[in-house]
């Protein structure tokens, strides 16, 4: 026993000289249980929030306004598609099948973004989510280029890429919203009052209530913490939203000259600890349309591997 | 009819054609029975809203007065449209979705190669684009109708219905409307019935390796080309155009 416990703190120190060396850990190299367990949590949830965020954009699919509109917004949900399909790839580098994922996902077990918990109502939602939602996520995902684990690390480089083509697209809409009708002005206002505050809600809690941060930090999983990522993402967006003549929906946001940034009111966890625990708008609708797309499509999936099968063992037969 | 009318009309099918075969797809989005499907289906979406906007944009520059792709696609009302009705059946299953899309690409790749050499160098350099984009999607469907033919028995009936059900309404792919007969006299569109030979011996081929059956139906539905649709067309059109009806005065 004594032995085997020499074994793994030799095995964990070495793991862990790697990391404080910068160097990247690959599918092969041995890591510890904790770190394989948190980086499948973390990649899974990114990549189920991939696919169920495209729920509330394909909600606006056919009723996109202009046959440009339309275009822009079809590229990118196939390039959220897209980057669900990549990170599940990165997950199962880990030794978990997509299969399983989706499994944990229905049960409950995996998370999704909780801002996909909030409905798209009007057009203008599909400007906010491209510019808000998107803005927010690039944040994390720049600071995640940098993370320990290589798949992880080279998905985000790639994913970044489009994210911020997806931000100017969202900033993009709601511009041209607040240069056009009143109707159309105060559609796009509507958009920022509701999305801005589930927007900052995506960081997470503040750091002293992050139950996650320790490991994450010391592996190098993490790279900033939620409140300097929050912080970031406020100081570039409030001036954005200034030079198209949108109202930020904060009465306390001011900018503190002595942190070179704005302080921003209090948010309101009370929300985002009800949507965390399924009581949010459409927290029920997401996983429902999930499981049942899942469970309508299975006839299809078992006739493709029944026909592989079948060209398989003709293959075999010849 | 003039020569300019005509052309007019002919883009406008080909571009309704797309338009409203790009909405079926699109509804697939965030329901497919496979993540990497529901990315071809939006793909192919996507592929054919570009291509009805050339060719609404063409349509509508040789009208009088003339009108933008947009005024085409989101300002004509039901009996305006002039699509096949194949395109705008509602999608019931996945086997129905793929079927149409592999019987209409398999059309379309003949209509594009030759409209592809039309004399009017604008419809000539869209065909030439979009052929590229319907091999691709011919050939995507055609995989997936030997996987549900030849996959499991509840694959097979469901691709067999959805034929049946389509069969109908392929006709109208290899009718010309009226007033197209010059187009074809001088160069500038193709006769869609000379399509129909090369089709049929493709899809039966395809049809035979995937353990289906070519329906025996002799029933024929037609009426788009006359903009006598389908019920489904006004409810397509009532999402489509919801936006630019509802606020005719704003840019999006």
């Amino acid at each position: 026993m004594q032995v085997a416990d020499s074994v793994k703190d030799q095995l964990l120190r070495h793991f862990e000289e790697k990391i404080d060396k910068g160097d990247a850990i690959e599918p092969r190299d041995r890591m510890p249980d904790a770190y394989r367990k948190h980086l499948i949590r973390q990649m899974s949830q990114h990549a189920h929030s991939e696919v169920i965020g495209m729920q509330p954009e394909g909600n606006w699919i056919t009723r996109a306004p202009s046959l440009r509109a339309r275009q822009i917004l079809l590229a990118k949900i196939q390039d959220e598609g897209g980057h669900g399909l990549y990170l599940y790839s990165a997950a199962e580098t880990l030794g978990i099948s997509r299969d399983e994922m989706i499994k944990q996902l229905h049960t409950g077990k995996a998370k999704y973004s909780n801002i996909f918990n909030y409905p798209a109502l009007t057009w203008a939602d599909i400007g906010a989510i491209g510019w808000l939602v998107d803005g927010a996520a690039i944040v994390n995902q720049v600071s995640l280029q940098r993370t320990s684990y290589g798949p992880y690390s080279r998905a985000m480089v790639r994913i970044c890429k489009e994210e911020s083509f997806h931000q100017r697209q969202g900033y993009e809409i709601m511009a041209r919203m607040m240069a056009g009708t009143a109707d159309q002005r105060a559609m796009a206002q509507d958009a920022m009052n509701r999305w801005w505050w589930p927007s900052l809600m995506m960081f997470g809690p503040h750091d002293s209530d992050s139950p996650h941060s320790g490991d994450a930090f010391r592996w190098k999983i993490k790279r900033h913490s939620n409140d300097e990522l929050r912080q970031k993402f406020i100081d570039k967006t409030v001036q954005q939203a200034e030079v198209i003549g949108l109202t930020i929906p904060d009465q306390d946001l001011k900018w503190n000259e002595a942190k070179r940034g704005y302080d921003h009111g209090t948010i309101n966890w009370e929300e985002f600890y009800q949507v965390i625990g399924g009581n949010g708008p459409c927290n029920q609708q997401r996983m429902d349309h999930h499981k049942q797309v899942h469970e309508e499509g299975a006839w299809v999936r078992e006739a493709a591997a029944a026909y592989a099968k079948k060209k398989q063992e003709k293959l075999l037969n010849h | 009819m003039s020569q300019q009318q005509a052309i007019a009309q002919y883009c406008t099918r080909l571009g309704d054609n797309s338009l409203i075969q790009s909405y079926r797809l699109s509804e697939w989005c965030s329901k497919a029975p496979l993540l990497e499907e529901d990315l071809a289906l939006t793909n192919f979406a996507l592929d054919m809203t570009g291509r009805a906007e050339l060719l609404l944009e063409l349509a509508g520059k040789l009208q009088t007065p003339t009108r933008t792709a947009d005024e085409m696609a989101y300002r004509r009302g039901e009996r305006q449209y002039l699509n096949d009705l194949i395109v705008e059946l509602p999608n019931t299953d996945f086997a129905f979705s793929i079927i149409r899309q592999f019987l209409v690409s398999a059309f379309e790749v003949q209509l594009y190669t030759a409209l592809s050499q039309s004399t009017h160098t604008e419809l000539a350099a869209i065909a030439a684009k979009a052929l590229k984009e319907v091999k691709y999607h011919y050939a995507h469907t055609a995989d997936w109708v030997l996987r549900l033919g030849d996959g499991t028995p509840e694959s097979n009936r469901r691709a067999q219905a959805a034929l049946e059900k389509l069969w109908p309404y392929t006709h109208e792919l290899f009718e010309m409307a009226a007033g197209e007969d010059t187009l074809v006299a001088n160069g500038i569109a193709t006769n869609a019935a000379t399509h129909y030979a090369p089709w049929i011996e493709q899809v039966e081929t395809v049809l035979a390796e995937a353990t289906l059956n070519l329906p025996k139906t002799t029933h024929r539905q037609r009426g788009g080309h006359t903009g006598i649709h389908t019920e489904h067309l006004g409810h397509i059109l009532t999402e489509l155009q919801y936006l630019q009806r509802a606020y005719p005065n704003a840019i999006w």
